[in-house]
């Protein structure tokens, strides 16, 4: 379709991504942030496409660190999207998926952004703390687990 | 109807068991369970292992209350749709999650309008007549801190600023 083709410069490539369920839902309730933007997205289950509709949406198998093989086959995937797409930042709401797209997200020179989900308000998930070192930016949600520096509080979803 | 659900990730019988005796013991054969791939098989309430998105979002809409673990999934759906929501943490010691986070998770929301905690299956019955009791019509979307991420998001994005809040878009 045309209006899927490169658009001029100045429209910044973004591919927003989540993992199932609540991270799913927090990733929808930030989509505002995206409307001036070219956004794709990726998340684990083919019927989330509807949502996001018209706007590119991949689908990449759940997995996690008890699934090793599928997790291998997942992040394959990933890589080869973030290769394909391009994208100028990669945003993330978790968990797994989103820690493997930032990291392949630097190697192509994209600005990375992790969202931890509202859910850890006591402490980081792993996924966010695993992403803390890598992302450009690191967010929670809870001000009480702002370290000031490279962990940040910039609002929430709720 | 009363609408339960373990959310998309794992199983969680100790919450099926609970409220399907619930439903026994009341009599109570309005409820609907999606139960994720667990073992114990429900008699009182009729259930599925998973729900499409949009049996699912029909499902939450017709319902009178939903019972749920404590996952945001879940709180934020009852929350945009209004509905008085009981949930139940999750627990690490019952092999239930990864740790025990949704603890936190309860103790932190439960001061939401329409949310009510169980701390375990044997509160669940009263909390279920304290929520069906609740007169839950409106539940506050809190605007300021969701403007504030999205704009930050944007600012790092580069992207022009968003629409302003109060046209914020729902997720369903």
């Amino acid at each position: 379709m045309k209006s899927f083709s490169r658009k001029k410069k100045t429209v910044k490539k973004v591919l927003a991504v989540a993992s199932g369920g609540g991270h799913w839902v927090q990733l929808l309730r930030l989509q505002d942030a995206f409307q001036a933007c070219d956004c794709a997205y990726l998340s684990v289950d083919k019927e989330y496409a509807h949502a996001v509709a018209p706007s590119r949406f991949y689908y990449v198998p759940d997995a996690n660190r008890d699934t090793k093989l599928k997790l291998l086959f997942s992040s394959l995937k990933i890589l080869l999207i973030v290769l394909w797409e391009r994208p100028n930042v990669v945003i993330s709401t978790g968990a797994a998926h989103g820690y493997l797209a930032i990291r392949f997200a630097k190697m192509i020179g994209a600005k990375t952004m992790f969202i931890d989900s509202i859910a850890n308000a006591e402490k980081l998930s792993l996924s966010g703390e695993l992403a803390t070192s890598h992302a450009d930016l690191m967010l929670t949600q809870w001000p009480e687990l702002s370290n000031g520096h490279n962990i940040q509080y910039r609002g929430s979803v709720l | 109807m009363i609408f339960v659900t373990v959310g998309t990730q794992l199983p969680f019988d100790r919450l099926i068991q609970a409220v399907d005796e619930w439903a026994g013991d009341q009599r109570e054969t309005n409820v609907f369970a999606q139960t994720g791939a667990g073992t114990y098989q429900p008699s009182h309430i009729s259930s599925s292992e998973f729900l499409g998105v949009s049996d699912f979002n029909s499902r939450v809409e017709n319902a009178d209350l939903l019972i749920s673990h404590a996952g945001m999934g879940s709180i934020i759906t009852a929350m945009e749709n209004s509905k008085p929501i009981v949930l139940i943490p999750r627990l690490a010691k019952f092999g239930e999650h990864r740790n025990d986070h949704q603890l936190a998770t309860v103790s932190k929301f439960r001061k939401l309008s329409n949310v009510f905690v169980a701390e375990n299956e044997t509160e669940l019955p009263n909390v279920i007549k304290q929520a069906l009791a609740s007169q839950v019509s409106y539940v506050q979307d809190e605007l300021a801190s969701r403007r504030a991420l999205i704009s930050s998001i944007s600012s790092f994005i580069g992207a022009p600023e968003p629409i302003p809040a109060a046209q914020l878009r729902r997720t369903v």
